[in-house]
């Protein structure tokens, strides 16, 4: 079996001592989506920066189509296309002229260039707007000409980072549709996202990244039943009646329930029946709930699932602060 | 299974190894189209092109008609003795471009997206130089026209004259290089200019650009009068309004040339090991 995508044993220390990635493996089939999920900090830009020959890695090795991004590196950068949440476009020239140029640095002539970007300003539904200057471009519409630039090549290969963080929704379902049309024309996805939502319906195999390292790797659906199909969330008067209320719940779930103030969340597996089984149980206790949800599971369940600790905290139970991605700790405003 | 048959479609140069000629002849191709994005931004914002044009012609008529007044240029008329120096100025206050668009480029993640193809990695640097350098060549015009216009004359001829101009932009381009250093080190783009200033401001008006150094105090003079731009300011003046130039030509070269020796190549480290 040759993969699309192999990473194994990557570690990166950066200056100062901080651990971004600590032994990072996994392999991605052939015409597959793979997400990297994780909170922000646990080191999923960094494996794409070691993946895309940026960033050099201390120990471990990748390769892209099964060669080696560290020792081929040129060869390397001729097999993928990137694309990520800051949408590296140059503002000042028009999309159509963005397209070119990133045409002519992969060193298509100036005539394939012209005739591929025209072709992916129809593709991706920016005729109109190929002309004018990015500065008058939407959220939504960068991110589909840096989609568009990282697809110059028809790559094999496509990373994207983060594609649709701070995208609203509907921005994010088109960019999700033009993803999915590309796995079906044979390419392979590694994404990264901090939305459960997202890798679930883009991903076939999710790893999960918490403080550079991989904590679980399956399918979403092998994630989820991990889980528990649906979060119960309750909410309480006040936080002497929450821990009732969690005594109470515990026994409704295999999964253990989470406190947090005035609120109790639930992982369980048959969503109404336990519902009504809970609304029960708080009745014969004369517990009147705030607020009762059924919901999705989320990344942040996830994570208390495999941690113990929500993923939008700044730090673990030890106090560990999370790793900080290079660009935001060096670059200040750089990214963010 | 394989890797997709979509790995390589379209990609005539992928899955091999290009050649010294041809890695030679993208490096060429690499540089021009990124001189050309870079030089489009210049066009494209209004900021940059009032900088590039309004503050030179406003140094000049300040000096001219304000200052100019006040101050003595035994041998050689004031208009005669300023637009040398403007030239220096208004070129090495181009330079910081440079540092701006470097550090512009790093902040908003497009140079990050630049090393992820199978581009030349020098052609970033060297586009960068370049399309300032070529910017100076359109604002060398502009103070060209400015000049005549408030009454500079040539007393030496138009060959020597054009030697000036080239003199200063070959030392323009070499600050570049510095700047390119004070670029990659910046957070950010606004840090840049502030980093650039406290090198460029003394460096152009404790000079002779716009004032003989005998009329500075002594402890000033010793730096002013050797420092690079009082250097290429007096080459240049020589060779556009009359003077020894030999040596003064020389010197000024031996800087441009030092500059570049020094400063490039902390830049293209810089380059390589910053991510």
């Amino acid at each position: 079996m040759t993969y699309a995508i192999e990473a194994n044993e990557l570690a990166k220390r950066f200056k100062g001592g901080v651990v971004a990635l600590d032994g990072v493996s996994f392999a991605v089939e052939p015409g597959t989506v793979f997400g990297l999920l994780g909170p922000n900090g646990a080191g999923k830009t960094t494996v794409v920066r070691i993946l895309t020959t940026i960033l050099a890695a201390d120990t471990g090795w990748a390769k892209v189509l099964g060669h080696d991004v560290g020792r081929e590196p040129d060869l390397v950068r001729r097999l993928f296309g990137l694309a990520g949440q800051y949408a590296a476009v140059d503002e000042n020239l028009t999309g159509r002229e963005n397209l070119v140029m990133v045409g002519r640095l992969n060193h298509l002539t100036r005539r394939e260039a012209a005739v591929r970007a025209a072709e992916l300003l129809e593709e991706f539904e920016l005729v109109e707007a190929a002309d004018r200057t990015l500065k008058t471009y939407s959220g939504g519409m960068r991110r589909r000409i840096d989609l568009a630039a990282a697809l110059v090549t028809r790559p094999g290969v496509l990373f994207l980072d983060e594609p649709t963080t701070g995208l609203d929704p509907q921005s994010r379902a088109g960019l999700w549709a033009v993803i999915e049309s590309l796995v079906g024309s044979g390419t392979t996805v590694l994404l990264t996202t901090q939305y459960l939502e997202e890798a679930d319906r883009l991903a076939s195999r999710v790893a999960v990244v918490d403080h550079g390292r991989v904590i679980s790797q399956g399918t979403p659906a092998e994630l989820k039943a991990a889980l528990g199909a649906t979060v119960l969330a309750v909410g309480l008067h006040d936080a002497a009646t929450a821990e009732q209320a969690e005594r109470a719940l515990a026994p409704l779930s295999d999964k253990s329930p989470h406190l947090s103030g005035t609120s109790v969340e639930l992982p369980v597996d048959g969503g109404p029946k336990v519902a009504m089984e809970a609304l029960r149980v708080l009745d014969q206790l004369g517990i009147e709930p705030v607020t009762f949800v059924l919901r999705e599971p989320s990344l942040d369940d996830v994570f208390l699932a495999l941690t113990g600790r929500s993923a939008e905290a700044g730090s673990d139970p030890q106090g560990r602060d999370l790793v900080t991605e290079p660009r935001a700790a060096s670059g200040g405003e750089a990214r963010r | 299974m394989s890797a997709p048959a979509t790995a390589v479609r379209d990609r005539p140069d992928a899955g091999r190894e290009p050649g010294i000629g041809s890695r030679l002849g993208w490096g060429v191709s690499d540089t021009v189209v990124l001189t050309r994005r870079n030089l489009v931004k210049y066009v494209r914002i209004p900021e940059s092109l009032f900088f590039s044009s309004v503050q030179p012609v406003m140094f000049v008529l300040l000096f001219r008609y304000v200052f100019g007044g006040a101050i003595r240029t035994p041998g050689v008329s004031y208009v005669n003795y300023l637009i040398p120096g403007i030239f220096v100025q208004t070129m090495a206050f181009g330079a910081v471009n440079t540092s701006i668009g470097l550090a512009e480029d790093l902040q908003k993640g497009i140079i990050e997206r630049f090393r992820a193809l199978p581009m030349a990695r020098s052609s970033v640097l060297t586009a960068r130089t370049l399309a300032d350098l070529l910017r100076n060549v359109v604002v060398a015009v502009l103070i060209a026209a400015v000049g005549f216009a408030v009454g500079f004359r040539i007393e030496t001829n138009v060959l020597a004259f054009l030697a000036g101009v080239g003199l200063i932009l070959v030392f323009a381009y070499a600050l570049s290089w510095g700047f390119a250093v004070i670029g990659l080190f910046a957070p950010n783009s606004e840090t840049a200019q502030v980093m650039s200033f406290p090198v460029l401001f003394p460096l152009t008006f404790a000079s002779s650009a716009f004032v003989p150094v005998q009329s500075m105090p002594s402890w000033l003079r010793g730096f002013a009068s050797h420092q690079p731009v009082s250097v290429v300011v007096d080459a240049a003046r020589a060779l556009m309004v009359g003077g020894p130039t030999t040596s003064l030509v020389w010197q000024s070269v031996a800087w441009s040339v030092g500059i570049v020796l020094v400063l490039a190549p902390l830049a293209v480290h810089r380059y390589r090991t910053s991510t």
